[in-house]
């Protein structure tokens, strides 16, 4: 009986052992079946860095995925749904030979959850992606990209703060003469022993560019040399706010100068917004009024050959200055004396003779020589292939 | 300062501020429009009642504006409307004819400026030479103008230009902390 049961059971454990073999088997070829049936295409999804929060990165593998390794699609679609992964949209198309290997979702919205799938369907296939998601684009508060902008300018407010702080103090700067500014004194007495006015233009800069600020300090120090001749001093206007701080910039200077009553509001006007009705009114002035000194200083598109043009038919001594290089070249050719580059921003301290403003100057001067040492670093870097000092001035 | 700031800040808030600021400056650029119009008006009506030289042309500067301001806010500024018909037969024109006289300008301040009196002004002629024919559509053909004109170009007269861009930039960053730090407020019309 034992024996019996013994055999019985004998057999009965190898019959099991033989069908669990035969479950083991089945089941492992069915994972792998299955395993190689289900491989995971997943999307990786990341935050947009630096950014305002509304931009994900995108990305994903090598394409074709091997479920479609035969049919080697060109174009496939790639979708995205907002809060669920249930309405999926279109966004665009990812071609198939795309070496990028992702992309960039725009204009989403800041706090709300985004699934992404890549799909591709074709009369005899339809593949979709595994969801990825959800992820959410985050705001930033601080652009990493700029921090070499930050350092520059800190170290940039630093030397400029030095120099200031010890022109507080006293310490008095030695500024190398600029032509056209030395002139200055020449062409308002010119004006003067003539009889003839002045006139002064700033061009067609908006009041928060730093050149019209530049021309308005200009158009201080002018104004009170003007009110201490008796010279009168035409200033036609192309933007309504230039206009209205022209005059107080003029009130003050005729003040400071000691008359007040030599100022006359009517001869600083707004003309037009028009950047040719503004030359063609300007150039009116010139040939009726014909002032014997004509002062450009300011930001200047295409009118600055039209206007320093004409000032030098009426024979007019003609100082100019701008930011732009390109209406530079112009006012060299058809100006006495042109303020070039920088000379623009050092004019109001040359002028004034404010140490605090020369400071500032002597600050951007010594920022100049760090610039220039900088420059022949990088070029000394480039030429044996080192790039990483060259990026550290890429921004973003 | 806030505009300073939000160059460093991408976030919403951030360019909502810098929205904000600017549509402030819009406002006031509106408001100082209408200040400079009628400072304009009063100029003009003063030489007229003055009957100083010229003063006709007063008067066709003082009609033309009522004239148009009328056109505009009577029939609106649409296309088809009179305001938009008078702007495109009159005033483009006009614009048009202004900035055609440059190539007159440039032509005459060229003569005065390219003579070849000393050796810079000799090396001035020979790059304005070589870039105006290799520019040009003749002188392109030419492969050696071509070339010349590219690479003055493209290396001294860059190098120049950047060399004005850092002298402007650094210059343009020191008025900005003049006028940020208070140094220099004769914009404000203060001392």
């Amino acid at each position: 009986m034992s024996i019996g049961i013994d055999y019985t059971l004998t057999g009965n454990v190898t019959a099991g052992k033989i069908f669990l073999m035969r479950r083991l088997i089945l089941a492992t070829f069915l994972s792998l079946f299955l395993f190689a049936n289900s491989y995971c295409y997943n999307l990786h999804i990341s935050d947009y860095p630096d950014d305002d929060g509304t931009r994900l990165v995108i990305k994903w593998d090598k394409l074709p995925p091997p479920e479609l390794a035969a049919v080697n699609p060109e174009i496939y679609v790639l979708e995205r749904a907002v809060d669920s992964p249930d309405d999926f949209i279109a966004i665009g198309t990812v071609l198939g030979l795309d070496p990028a290997l992702g992309t960039t979702d725009e204009a989403l919205e800041e706090g709300r959850s985004y699934f992404y799938r890549l799909t591709y369907s074709d009369s005899n296939v339809v593949w979709i992606s595994d969801i990825t998601g959800p992820s959410a684009p985050d705001e930033n508060w601080y652009n990493t990209k700029r921090t070499n902008v930050l350092i520059g300018i800190l170290v940039t407010g630093l030397v400029v703060g030095l120099y200031i702080m010890w022109g507080k103090k006293g310490k008095s700067y030695y500024l190398r003469p600029i032509a056209g500014l030395t002139a200055m004194d020449e062409a308002i007495g010119r004006a003067t022993e003539m009889g003839k006015p002045i006139l002064y233009s700033s061009g067609r800069g908006k009041m928060e560019r730093p050149a019209s600020i530049a021309s308005m300090n200009i158009l201080g120090s002018v104004c009170e040399k003007v009110a201490s001749y008796g010279t009168p001093l035409i200033f036609p206007n192309n933007d309504p706010v230039v206009t209205a701080v022209a005059q107080e910039v003029a009130r003050e200077g005729y003040t400071k100068a000691g008359h007040p009553d030599q100022y006359n509001p009517d001869n600083i006007f707004f003309v037009t917004d028009s950047q040719f009705g503004y030359a063609a009114a300007v150039d009116g002035i010139m040939v009726r009024e014909r002032p014997a000194t004509n002062l450009f200083f300011g930001t200047f598109e295409a009118e600055s050959l039209i206007l320093a043009e004409t000032g030098n038919s009426i024979g007019a001594v003609q100082i100019a200055g701008t930011d732009s290089s390109i209406q530079m070249a112009f006012f060299i050719v058809a100006c006495d004396y042109v303020l070039i580059g920088e000379e623009l921003f050092a004019a109001s301290g040359y002028l004034s003779g404010d140490p605090q403003v020369v400071g500032t100057l002597k600050g951007s001067d010594y920022l100049k020589v760090v610039v220039i040492v900088l420059m022949l670093l990088g070029t000394l870097l480039a030429v044996f292939n080192q790039s990483w000092f060259v990026n550290l001035f890429v921004t973003g | 300062m806030i505009m300073l700031i939000q160059f460093f800040v991408p976030s919403g808030f951030s360019s909502d501020v810098r929205s904000e600021i600017t549509d402030w400056a819009q406002i006031i650029y509106a408001f100082a429009l209408i200040v400079g119009v009628v400072g304009l008006f009063k100029y003009h009506i003063t030489r007229i009642s003055r009957k100083e030289e010229g003063w006709v042309f007063n008067m066709v500067t003082v009609s033309s504006l009522v004239f148009m301001a009328f056109l505009g806010f009577v029939f609106g500024r649409g296309d088809g409307s009179p305001f938009m018909w008078f702007f495109n037969h009159m005033m483009a024109p006009m614009q048009a004819s202004v900035f055609s006289l440059l190539a007159f300008f440039v032509a005459s301040a060229a003569y005065r400026g390219f003579q070849a009196k000393n050796t810079e002004a000799i090396l001035l002629l020979l790059s304005t030479v070589f870039i105006m024919f290799g520019i040009a559509s003749l002188g392109s053909s030419i492969p050696l103008f071509s070339d010349i004109a590219n690479w003055i170009l493209v290396n001294p007269s860059m190098t120049a230009r950047r060399g004005i861009f850092i002298g402007v930039g650094l210059g343009t960053i020191a008025v900005s902390l003049r006028v940020i730090l208070g140094v220099e407020r004769t914009y404000l019309g203060k001392e």
